[in-house]
């Protein structure tokens, strides 16, 4: 799962939970019925947890671009310079 | 969210929370709910009534209890617990609850009743202060929600006595 995979992922979990939880309480409380609500909510979990928890393809759509190995040589990690200021433990 | 186990964690640990939202703005739903119960006991007969060898009074009564507690009843309610108890004053004591029957309603549909009943439970006084005492039937109920607060209230029903002599 790459990086805005896992932010969508997130985000969904979020927004299905509570849209589930806030149809489950309604429907519970017109119809009088705390079982609707508790089963309405339950099927929410599991659809949720269905779309979320596996590593779905459409969680893998932005790839990272790494940079070409060859690119490493072109630009030359930073060396640490000689002539630098000494360590003040020099001494005399 | 990088792994399976990190994911369903948060699945679990979020949907519980959303879970314990909903169950506490279910039980403060309880509170639109203006219950208007009504109840009515009559003391049909008094079967016997005596001094007990350790000098305790007791006395046995038959009962007609009718009740309707169907406004008690809300989505949130599991069931309701009733019971009637004997009050009445003594100069030890300026309250005393005897217990004499006990219920619990399982739904809205058995909420609306009436029993005809001896005493389930003794009718003792702590002591020989029973001859002539006027007292009242309370009906005393506690609603079991499903999820949360816990109600309880009470009808008092006043006017009986019991006789000056014991039978």
């Amino acid at each position: 799962m790459d990086w805005q995979g896992q932010k969508l992922a997130e985000q969904l979990m979020q927004l299905m939970l509570v849209i589930f939880g806030v149809v489950a309480f309604i429907t519970g409380y017109v119809l009088g019925s705390f079982q609707t609500m508790m089963l309405i909510y339950g099927a929410g979990v599991v659809l949720t947890s269905l779309i979320i928890v596996p590593n779905w393809p459409f969680f893998n759509r932005s790839h990272l671009k790494w940079l070409d190995p060859s690119e490493v040589e072109k630009h030359p990690k930073p060396q640490r310079s000689n002539f630098g200021p000494m360590k003040k433990a020099s001494k005399k | 969210m990088h792994s399976f186990g990190y994911r369903a964690n948060a699945l679990l640990t979020f949907s519980i929370t959303i879970l314990a939202v909903i169950c506490g703005i279910a039980s403060f739903s309880d509170n639109f709910n203006s219950p208007s119960p009504a109840a009515q006991v009559q003391v049909l007969n008094i079967n016997w009534f005596q001094k007990k060898p350790d000098g305790d009074d007791e006395v046995s009564l038959t009962l007609n209890i009718s009740a309707n507690l169907e406004s008690l009843f809300t989505w949130n309610t599991k069931q309701v617990f009733v019971f009637l108890a004997a009050e009445y004053e003594t100069p030890k004591n300026s309250l005393n609850q005897v217990s004499l029957w006990d219920g619990i309603i399982p739904s809205k549909e058995h909420s609306k009743f009436w029993i005809h009943t001896t005493n389930k439970y003794r009718f003792v006084d702590q002591g020989s202060s029973l001859r002539g005492k006027d007292f009242n039937l309370t009906l005393h109920w506690h609603v079991m929600p499903k999820t949360g607060k816990m109600f309880a209230d009470n009808i008092v029903m006043s006017g009986y006595s019991l006789p000056k002599a014991y039978r």
